[in-house]
């Protein structure tokens, strides 16, 4: 795996011409699905384009040679949270939005303009002092003053280099971690499990004592539901 | 042209994680906020990879890492949530529950 994963982006390709082609690309298909994500109307839709944008930070950072995450981010990311994401929105069926958000007027405009107002801050504040030719990092066998070190603790690959930091160092946050998975686990059980009432029809997990004016949907009677709602929304 | 310049990772970083923002501010179904929460989330884990690199450790892929994890936990219950609430409300538009009781 380790040696695959360093085959993909071989210790040549940072601070060469390469890089930059690989880093125009990506960030390219990056931002265009990014903002496709928030611009397409069905939800579906914007799954997918949003899987693609998984992919291409993928690529980014293999290219910032972090094979292990790049790994990772695809099969954490891209297969395990994005495949949630796709078996709700169909589990759920929902139809598109009729429309953006609108409910406080100007609040469309108002969001992009705070957006690039956001975004030049960012930019400036964060980026600004690295965007000179000097900030690049330098080749193989180059010296400079950036990127200095990270070719040597990748030496025995970058899973060993992570995973001997995630032992030592973070151990505790990665027991944490072991902890917050098993109770992120079973809160999504609880939080799924249907109280059977007396008939057929089931209630949501709260809200168990009420009356029954909210809307309780059955097996029988989603699929029907569904279907009104989505009538009633377009 | 050799390289890029390390900014341009984190000018990257900022304008996605500027594009989830203002899709959380203008859409209104909860499920597509919730990925927009997800792209800002990977804005800042590409930008903690730079830096990583910048200064030559494993420290920022670490947490990178941590945010991944962390992540999935949230995905699940955040999504278990929705469900229930679509189950209660029949809809996942975020005006929607503005009750605090069914």
């Amino acid at each position: 795996m380790t040696s695959v994963l360093a085959q993909a982006a071989p210790t040549e390709v940072v601070g060469s011409t390469a890089e930059f082609y690989v880093f125009v690309v990506a960030a390219v298909i990056a931002l265009a699905s990014g903002v496709s994500v928030i611009v397409l109307r069905h939800p579906v839709h914007a799954a997918l384009l949003l899987v693609i944008n998984f992919f291409a930070i993928a690529v980014l950072y293999a290219a910032l040679e972090a094979q292990f995450l790049a790994a990772v981010q695809i099969v954490v990311y891209a297969g395990a949270i994005m495949v949630l994401f796709l078996f709700v929105l169909m589990l759920l069926g929902i139809s598109s939005e009729t429309r953006f958000s609108e409910r406080v007027r100007g609040q469309r405009t108002a969001a992009v303009l705070l957006g690039l107002a956001l975004l030049v801050v960012l930019v400036g504040a964060g980026a600004g002092p690295y965007l000179g030719p000097d900030a690049v990092c330098p080749a193989a066998g180059e010296t400079g003053n950036l990127c200095a070190g990270l070719e040597t603790a990748n030496n025995n690959g970058n899973v060993a280099g992570v995973g001997r930091l995630l032992f030592t160092t973070y151990m505790w946050p990665f027991e944490a971690t072991s902890a917050l998975l098993v109770i992120a686990a079973m809160g999504a059980m609880v939080l799924g499990k249907r109280h059977r009432s007396d008939d057929v029809t089931d209630r949501p997990a709260v809200l168990d004592d009420e009356p029954d004016d909210d809307i309780a949907v059955g097996d029988e009677v989603r699929g029907e539901l569904v279907g009104a709602d989505r009538q009633e929304t377009e | 042209m050799s390289g890029v310049p390390v900014g341009w990772y984190i000018a990257l970083s900022a304008a996605l994680f500027t594009t989830g923002l203002v899709g959380v501010l203008i859409r209104r179904s909860i499920v597509v906020m919730f990925m927009c929460i997800e792209l800002m989330l990977n804005a800042v884990n590409l930008a903690l990879i730079t830096f990583s690199r910048v200064h030559g450790n494993h420290d920022g892929q670490v947490l990178s890492f941590f945010v991944i994890v962390v992540a999935a936990a949230e995905v699940t219950i955040g999504l278990a949530l929705i469900v229930n609430l679509f189950r209660l409300l029949g809809s996942t538009d975020a005006d929607d529950p503005d009750r605090l009781r069914a």
